[in-house]
């Protein structure tokens, strides 16, 4: 490929607007990543259990479960993170159950909270507050 | 592709018919979560497995959105029905648009 100033120019362009693109997404509070799950609607406190540690030494890799029964999706966000997203697990008809297993990372000590749509529609909310004693986000 | 990318699935080889079986999965992937920077300040771009699913003689058993706060290798471990006899399809979709794919075949027993 030939490099003329001008397609130089034009690719330093779309780089440097790439680069703006994600500081845009990062924006999206946890308030915002609830909102767009639940459309607003209200959540109960029962139904979704969320297990996670009380205290990770390593906030690289701190395991947590959901588990949901009868829900369609669990959220998983974390609060304090430069990102709160963490994921969305969807389950489908030959789930046994509505349980889910990982390992996330935490930027410090913050909230982990989990939302399940649950069969009929509403939505429940679950959170746990998780101390980090070394946070997993590096730089 | 980012490198050494190997699938690890752990799944029963018989099960009864109607029987919930737990299914464990690890992928090894730096998910390298674009916060970090590299020793001269430079962030290094974000890299990551955005989604897992899991699909049973192709019904859907979980699809799993995943954001950079899942850890490197990212783990799972879920609950599966086993109606009959079958194969179980994992498959891993990389940010670089490879798609990673492992199968596991179950025996009604």
């Amino acid at each position: 490929m030939n490099l003329t100033r001008r397609k130089t120019l034009a690719l330093g362009g779309a780089a440097a607007l790439a680069a703006l693109l994600p500081k845009g997404a990062a924006a999206a509070t946890s308030e915002e990543w609830i909102a767009e799950f639940t459309g607003g609607a209200d959540m109960a406190d029962s139904g979704l259990e969320l297990t996670a540690p009380e205290i990770a030494e390593n906030g690289n890799t701190v395991p947590i479960e959901v588990s949901a029964p009868g829900a369609s999706e669990i959220l998983v966000l974390a609060t304090g993170n430069p990102t709160p997203g963490v994921a969305k697990f969807t389950f489908g008809a030959l789930a046994a159950s509505q349980y889910a297993s990982t390992r996330i990372r935490l930027a410090g000590t913050q909230d982990v909270v989990a939302i399940a749509k649950l069969a009929d529609g509403t939505f429940a909310k679950a959170s746990k507050t998780v101390k980090v004693t070394i946070g997993g986000c590096g730089g | 592709m980012a490198d050494g990318v190997k699938p690890r699935v752990k799944v029963p080889s018989k099960a009864a018919a109607g029987e919930a079986i737990t299914i464990k999965t690890l992928i090894s992937h730096p998910m390298e979560s674009g916060q970090r920077k590299d020793s001269s300040g430079n962030v290094i771009p974000r890299s990551i497995i955005n989604r897992f699913t899991c699909e049973f003689n192709g019904e859907s058993v979980i699809d799993i959105t995943m954001e950079p706060a899942i850890s490197t290798n990212p783990y799972f471990e879920f609950e599966a029905t086993v109606p009959e006899a079958g194969e179980f399809k994992f498959t891993w979709y990389d940010d670089d648009g490879s798609v990673y794919e492992d199968s596991k075949k179950i025996e009604i027993g």
